[in-house]
């Protein structure tokens, strides 16, 4: 079953291997050529490498080639563009260095860059050349590059180890295992000595003494060594994922079965490699376990955990975990049960007493208890921090002056006052007096103060209460031993209420850090507009770190707006603006306290969202954060992240439906338009070409006019509504205030809509103290002529249709009202909307007419309601802010 | 003298052209036809019509220039035909010399009572006594009296001039700005309010129904005109 398991491809794994693939194929591809140090030929190597290329028709440029003059390798050169150095000012001197930017813009097949690992002079993008590679990778260009295996950020101590020499500058290890080729440039140690002995060989920044000690046989044999084995581990690992991803099924004939015991130390992704490696050599098949014990696991343990764990299921090791408080019973148990042939533990690098003494117990048991599985013990030559050596570290000294002072003064004090009861008390309890004062002060003040305190205090119980008093000496032997005790007791009670209490600060600022980010976390879920969020952020980064920060969105178009927000709370120079476009642009952060753009005093995060790069987020950082302060300040950029995206996708969807609505309507309107106009042209088609026949007598005659002449009025409406229509729409409706007399008002629309009043009963009732008002007339008056007009079509004949203007507080309101069928209730709001018809209404209009009338009422900011009247049909409400005009004035 | 009722018609719309010849013709006015503006101004000094239809919508020139161009030596009513909502221009074109105007589409009825007006008013510039009568109403210009229904009415002497000066007018469209201009003088040409007020006054004084004028009629936009 577990061989099974091993072959078949986890289909995550799959997936991830061909999105690789996939990202691979977009980027440029890295090829590093790789050697145990100075001189072994990796720049020549890379030359020729590069020639034979260009004769393939790969178009190259160099980008930085260091000859060191050397004339071989200066040959080479020739035949390639080389891209000029770009000339950096610093401190006075010209300073050179690759040009990133020209070579991106030049955008080769291939980009040559020398020394991986060099440190890029301080005012460019990046701190590191790498970065640089990094970024010219991902346009799609190649680059080939050189490495010298110190430069490898796990192989530094090894290497200064070996060598003495402290190497600075390194590259981490992602960056050489994603490289796509790695070519090993080796030499043997006897023909690199000879070149350096002939002067070949070029070591910068290193002192003669230091180089002459670096290039010793012993030295180089162990650096090849190490260069050769790091290769042949990456040749191992590629030939694994090769067989893995072509379900190759490996040597798994010997029966051997492995399995590893991982736990939350870094130590265990060591032993995973092995153990896979191993697994693959001994044919074997290979499980991993984890034992999970009641001991609760730090947060950095817990992601390292899940890191090992996730190592396992990417190296294609089946991950099993179980429980129990005794380990090695555990793991015997499940070794026992899956016929586990080998087990493979790991141990720590330092042996000290006390891991001594847990880890030795460990493997002893394990070994004892082993029975016939054979045990074996990895180490590491990977340096680690102890986690035991934690405990004793020593502490820091950060409290202030006052604070030493104030203990110092209260040591003293609690001496004097003891002083006189001395002899009434015995010196003896005195000590308990000064202890007691030692413990307080240890509830307010830090280590330092404390052993200040605890020092004086028994120095001062020595010389003034020790007999004999006044000397420092102590004549007997139990006052010794208490001196002593004392003296320890003091510093241990102060040492470890001072840590109580620090740890207990640190609880607390944790506490409120949480509850910050679940208080943040409330209110952004409620937020409602893209503002409301940047503020609650803004406040609440404010509130709780006390840093001014601000928020630059993404613009649309994938570029980020210029405006910041909000508005008045940083700001930022062009130069810093761009940071802030590159920090969204590479979601990556940057500016002060990152490695790129350091010299800036504003830091830039970039904010993501699960599917949108949302923007970037700006702060004035004092200080780098500590990794308490990082994880919550990623969690808080998560959630604002959340939040803006939730509300940017609302937008999006918002939009899509109004455009979805409006795209209904615009159709409606269309099919409404055309059957509208067709109508009233048909009608008179069809009554002209009756009359032109010559057919009809003279009553039909008669009729048939009418008809055209009704018709023509109805067209003449349709354009009227569509035109004003169009002006509303196009926001070209500016209305032309001037005063006129609400009369004039009335009478126009009544003398125009005569004819369909006149089956109406028409009452108008306008007080006689509404004289003048200031409205522009050819709006109001097509407003008044729809309502009125409305009304005729949808009330009975004979039903009064009342129209009522009047003045109210600065407003002025026109009333109409009509007794025909009203609206249904919760139809209300809609009444006023585009092409909303009444079930059933005749047709002859196209639903414009009211929506017309708000827009113009809207115009006047004004407003316009609807409401149904109590004994049947409907008032329509039209209220419009306007002047009074001082009539006094006028009329002297 | 022979009434002259030849009527040009200067409309780049040949069915609005074709239409007016007939609604005209049968009226018993003659007609002429131009379609551009070049073609209407020389038409207008070789036939010299009495009255003048103008589109201001024509294709070669704008309304308002012909119209300047035509005033410079035509002293026949013009009357200009334009589209709805261009109130401005029409208050412009009144102002600089035309006489009335109808918006398309117009109706056959209001056209000729238009054209009526104009043509009186032109050719009773001679005569034209001071005592004017429009139905119940009897204005003594000279005297300053007006009656109705032979019972004086007190008018103060603004409203008696606004109303002289619409009297003498009447039928005619006035422009608000020659209105306030006329009566109250020229820096209250936009004073609208104070028209208004006075044209409430007066119809409250000279009306059947101040509310539904009939003698007072207000021209949206443009101005008034005096009821026939």
């Amino acid at each position: 079953m577990n061989d099974y398991n091993n072959i078949r491809p986890n289909p995550d794994e799959l997936l991830a291997s061909i999105k690789l693939e996939e990202d691979q194929n977009k980027k440029g591809k890295l090829k590093i050529f790789f050697g145990m140090c100075a001189g072994v030929g990796k720049t020549f190597s890379m030359l020729e490498s590069a020639h034979i290329d260009q004769s393939n028709g790969k178009d190259i440029v160099i980008g930085f080639v260091e000859t060191h003059n050397r004339p071989d390798t200066n040959e080479l050169l020739k035949g390639f563009e080389i891209i000029p150095l770009k000339v950096v000012e610093y401190k006075g001197t010209k300073l050179k260095d690759a040009d990133t930017e020209a070579i991106i813009t030049r955008k080769p097949d291939l980009v040559l860059i020398d020394e991986l690992a060099h440190t890029n002079v301080p005012g460019s993008l990046h701190l590191k050349r790498y970065q640089d590679v990094l970024d010219i990778l991902d346009i799609g260009i190649d680059v080939y590059t050189t490495l010298n295996v110190q430069h490898l950020e796990s192989r530094t101590d090894t290497v200064s180890q070996i060598t003495g020499i402290v190497v600075r500058e390194t590259v981490p290890d992602e960056v050489f295992e994603k490289a796509d080729e790695i070519e090993l440039v080796d030499i043997t140690p006897e023909e690199l000595l000879q070149r350096f002995d002939d002067g070949k060989v070029y070591t910068p920044d290193q002192s003669k003494e230091a180089i002459h000690n670096f290039f010793k046989k012993g030295n180089i044999t162990a650096l090849r060594e190490m260069s050769l084995r790091i290769v042949a581990d990456r040749v191992d690992t590629q030939l694994r994922e090769y067989m893995h991803k072509n379900r190759i099924r490996g040597p798994w004939k010997s029966g051997l079965r492995l399995m590893t015991v991982i736990g939350p130390s870094p130590h265990s992704e060591k032993i995973l490699r092995w153990a896979k490696n191993l697994s693959y050599s001994m044919g074997a098949t290979l499980l991993s376990l984890y034992v999970e014990s009641t001991k609760k696991l730090s947060p950095s343990q817990q992601d390292q955990l899940n890191k090992n764990i996730n190592l396992a299921r990417h190296l294609g090791i089946e991950f099993i975990t179980t429980s129990g408080n005794d380990i090695v019973r555990s793991i015997l148990d499940i070794g026992q049960k899956e016929n586990i042939t080998h087990i493979i533990v790991g141990k720590p690098r330092r042996w000290n007493l006390i891991s001594y003494f847990r880890l030795g117990n460990f493997v002893n048991r394990l070994i004892k208890y082993s029975g016939n599985i054979d045990v074996y013990v990895v180490g590491s030559d990977q340096g680690e921090d102890n986690q035991y050596m934690k405990y004793f570290r020593l502490p820091s000294f950060t409290s202030g002056y006052s604070h030493y002072s104030l203990s110092a003064l209260f040591t003293i004090l609690t001496a004097v006052i003891f002083y006189p009861l001395k002899d009434i008390i015995g010196y003896q309890a005195v000590a308990f007096g000064l202890l007691f004062t030692v413990s307080i002060l240890a509830l307010f003040v830090g280590i330092g103060p404390i052993l200040v305190s605890a020092s004086l205090s028994a120095l001062l119980w020595d010389f003034f209460f020790l007999p004999p008093p006044f000397t420092l000496h102590v004549d007997r032997i139990e006052d010794i031993l208490m001196l002593i005790m004392y003296f320890i007791i003091a510093l241990i009670g102060g040492v470890m209420t001072s840590r109580v209490r620090k740890q207990e600060k640190l609880t607390r600022e944790r506490e409120l850090r949480t509850s910050a980010l679940y208080q943040l976390t409330k209110e952004l879920s409620i937020t409602s507009s893209i503002d409301e969020v940047i503020r609650t952020s803004v406040k609440y980064i404010k509130k709780y770190s006390r840093l001014d920060s601000t928020i630059i969105l993404q613009g649309g178009n994938n570029v980020l707006d210029k405006l910041l927000r909000p508005e008045n709370s940083l700001t930022l120079s062009d130069p810093e603006l761009s940071i802030a476009e590159w920090s969204f642009q590479h979601s990556r952060e940057a500016g002060r306290f990152t490695d790129t753009l350091p010299s800036t005093e504003f830091t830039f995060y970039p904010l993501i969202g699960s599917k949108l790069r949302l923007g970037v987020v700006v702060i004035k950082q004092e200080k780098t954060l500590s990794g308490d302060e990082k994880a919550f300040w990623d969690a808080y950029r998560t959630q604002i992240s959340n939040a803006l995206e939730r509300e940017f996708l609302n937008d999006i969807a918002r939009r899509a439906s109004i455009l979805d609505e409006s795209d209904k309507l615009y159709k409606s309107l269309f099919n409404s338009i055309s059957h509208e106009l067709r109508i009233p042209v048909a009608t008179i088609m069809g009554a002209s070409d009756t009359l032109l026949s010559g057919e009809f007598d003279k009553g039909t005659s008669m009729h048939l006019h009418v008809e055209i002449n009704k018709a023509s009025e109805r067209l003449n409406r349709l354009i009227d509504n569509l035109l004003n229509m169009s002006r509303l729409e196009s926001g070209r409706i500016t209305p032309k205030l001037d005063w006129h007399d609400v009369h004039d008002l009335a009478n126009k629309v009544i003398e125009v809509l005569k004819k369909e009043l006149e089956r109406f009963n028409l009452e108008v009732s306008i007080p006689d103290d509404v004289p003048l008002v200031k409205i522009d007339f050819g709006l109001m008056e097509h407003v008044l002529h729809n309502l009125v007009l409305n009304a005729t079509q949808y009330s009975k004949p004979g039903t009064t249709i009342r129209i009522k203007m009047y003045y109210d507080h600065q407003s002025f309101i026109i009333q109409v009202m009509d007794r025909g069928p009203g609206f249904p209730q919760d139809e209300l709001k809609n009444v006023f909307n585009k092409f909303y018809r009444l079930e059933g209404s005749i047709s002859g209009g196209t639903g414009l007419g009211l929506s017309i009338v708000k827009g113009f009422v809207q115009a006047h900011n004004g407003n316009v309601t609807i409401e149904n009247r109590k004994n049947g049909g409907s008032i329509i409400t039209v209220k419009i802010p306007t002047e009074i005009p001082d009539l006094n004035q006028i009329l002297l | 003298m022979a009434t002259n009722n030849n009527i040009l018609v200067i409309d780049d719309e040949a069915q609005i052209r074709r239409l007016l010849e007939i609604s005209l013709n049968l009226n018993g006015y003659k007609i002429s036809e131009a379609s551009t503006a070049r073609e209407g101004i020389v038409m207008a000094a070789t036939h010299n019509p009495a009255l003048i239809l103008l589109d201001l919508g024509l294709p070669d020139e704008d309304g308002l220039s012909v119209l300047g161009k035509l005033r410079e030596w035509y002293l026949n009513p013009i009357i200009i035909l334009s589209v709805r909502n261009s109130e401005e221009d029409i208050i412009k074109a009144l102002d600089n010399g035309a006489n009335d105007y109808l918006t398309k589409p117009f109706r056959t009825g209001e056209l000729l009572a238009r054209i009526r007006t104009a043509l009186r008013l032109s050719q009773d510039k001679t005569g034209g006594g001071s005592l004017l009568s429009f139905g119940p109403l009897a204005i003594d210009l000279a005297g300053h009296i007006v009656k109705k229904n032979n019972n004086l009415l007190k008018l103060t002497s603004t409203e008696f001039s606004l109303l002289a000066l619409m009297a003498r007018n009447s039928g005619k469209v006035l422009t608000h700005q020659y209105l306030l201009k006329e009566v109250w003088g020229h820096s209250y040409s936009d004073q609208t309010q104070y028209l208004r007020v006075y044209v409430a006054q007066l119809r409250k004084k000279i009306e059947d129904y101040p509310t539904h004028p009939t003698i007072i009629i207000t021209e949206p936009g443009i101005g008034y005109r005096f009821g026939e």
